[in-house]
């Protein structure tokens, strides 16, 4: 069956398998962060974002994501990097194998959420097996990160009102 | 893993049914668990195409299309005010957002799973199922029918000022559930329990002899819990025994009680 996916940005049309899953079309690509972890549903080893949301690709077919925008790491690059480099400075990565997987939900979710609450960073990273951290160490730094970026936004918010009033007045000394 | 020849995305839901009709087809939904089978399937019907994945509220009723995903079920705001956040409260534990975004409500219906906590929810609401050929089902009627070739179209839920509260155990985050166990309570019905993952599939139990009858006090949902747990049948499978089973149904059963009585979900 043909089919037409758009791939981080890039028009792939190709004849596939009814069965041919979404995680071995991407694998086939070269998009070679997502792995199969599990086999059975679970691991969240092979997260993509697909229109908009985060799916697990071995039980997607391709045929189903006909027409579908996917998002995988390798499109995400800038994104995945500021928070991947983040989380290892916090030391809450160890093996590293769960990390794809665990990213790509992470930005799912800070793009759901402006400001997840413990609960729901819990809920997320439900879905990504970590034998590693017991989770704690990756949600105390994924709290660290959003204040980070909350911090962020607010120095930009009040550089701007900074700047509105600045120019304001430059208004104002002409008139 | 299973193999699948022919992919068909119905354009109508006679289609559907014509195709379903062949004992070598069948019905899509999330793929969830259907893909873990070593079936050879020679037509896989798609309904993604239909329309029926949307959650329509009236003032009378909810029509929940058949692929809606349970991440929509949990984040419903209509369906989380009318069940008090037992919707919510019934799927969030099943696996992880991105299962839930993909995983369907028809497909954890039409499975009828022992294990669902979803089958188990909507009994507790007192659901309908709309088929194809066979119209609106009660869902306590679907869930006792032997599987057939017809359509999962829609799931019904009336507003009937239903009261709900939602438990379940399970052994580790994310896993099977041990026990699931949702109660309800309306106007002009008996108080039910309903009691899933025992491991069979969620059977309903209704208060027949009135022992919430005069209120829900610590003292009659307790009682309740004893008498639930005595009417329903339990296993043993890898995840528990029977024994076990029966005494975690009489303390979700009671706790589900006075989650009603307190106005809270779990």
């Amino acid at each position: 069956m043909l089919v037409q996916l758009t791939v981080n940005g890039k028009v792939i049309k190709e004849d596939v398998d009814a069965d041919l899953t979404l995680y071995t079309f991407l694998r086939n690509h070269g998009c070679y962060s997502i792995k199969c972890g599990c086999e059975t549903t679970n691991c969240g080893l092979c997260t993509v974002i697909m229109n908009g949301k985060p799916v697990l690709s071995c039980a997607v077919l391709t045929v189903r994501a006909d027409g579908a925008q996917i998002e995988t790491l390798e499109g995400l690059q800038e994104e995945a990097a500021e928070f991947g480099a983040f989380i290892a400075n916090q030391g809450a990565d160890q093996c590293g194998f769960c990390n794809p997987g665990f990213i790509m939900n992470a930005l799912a979710m800070f793009r759901e959420y402006e400001d997840p609450t413990e609960e729901q960073i819990r809920e997320y990273l439900a879905g990504n097996l970590c034998r590693c951290t017991g989770y704690e160490g990756q949600t105390r730094a994924m709290k660290a990160f959003l204040a980070q970026r909350r911090e962020k936004r607010t120095a930009q918010a009040e550089a701007g009102s900074a700047g509105e009033s600045t120019s304001e007045g430059k208004e104002a000394d002409r008139l | 893993m299973i193999t699948i020849q022919n992919y068909v995305k119905a354009e109508s839901l006679e289609q559907a049914w014509q195709l379903n009709q062949k004992r070598s087809a069948r019905v899509m939904g999330g793929m969830m668990w259907m893909r873990l089978s070593r079936r050879k399937v020679q037509t896989v019907i798609d309904l993604s195409g239909l329309g029926l994945d949307k959650i329509e509220e009236t003032e009378d009723e909810f029509r929940i299309g058949c692929m809606t995903t349970l991440r929509d079920l949990e984040l419903h705001p209509g369906l989380s005010k009318f069940t008090q956040g037992a919707m919510r409260e019934s799927v969030r534990h099943i696996v992880g957002v991105q299962f839930r975004n993909t995983a369907t409500v028809g497909g954890s219906i039409f499975g009828r799973y022992g294990f669902s906590d979803v089958l188990t929810m909507f009994l507790a609401l007192d659901a309908g199922v709309e088929l194809y050929k066979g119209g609106i089902v009660p869902m306590r009627d679907f869930a006792a029918m032997k599987k057939d070739n017809d359509i999962l179209v829609r799931i019904i839920v009336k507003k009937d000022g239903c009261r709900t509260a939602y438990q379940s155990q399970r052994n580790t985050q994310t896993d099977f559930p041990v026990l699931t166990c949702a109660v309800s309570a309306a106007e002009g019905r008996p108080a039910r329990a309903v009691i899933g993952a025992r491991p069979g599939r969620a059977v309903v139990v209704e208060d027949e002899k009135g022992i919430l009858a005069d209120g829900i006090t610590e003292e009659s949902a307790k009682k309740f819990g004893e008498y639930a747990a005595s009417s329903v049948t339990f296993g043993s499978n890898m995840r528990a025994s029977a024994q076990y089973r029966s005494m975690i149904a009489e303390v979700l059963v009671k706790r589900a009680c006075l989650a009603l009585e307190g106005g809270t979900s779990c």
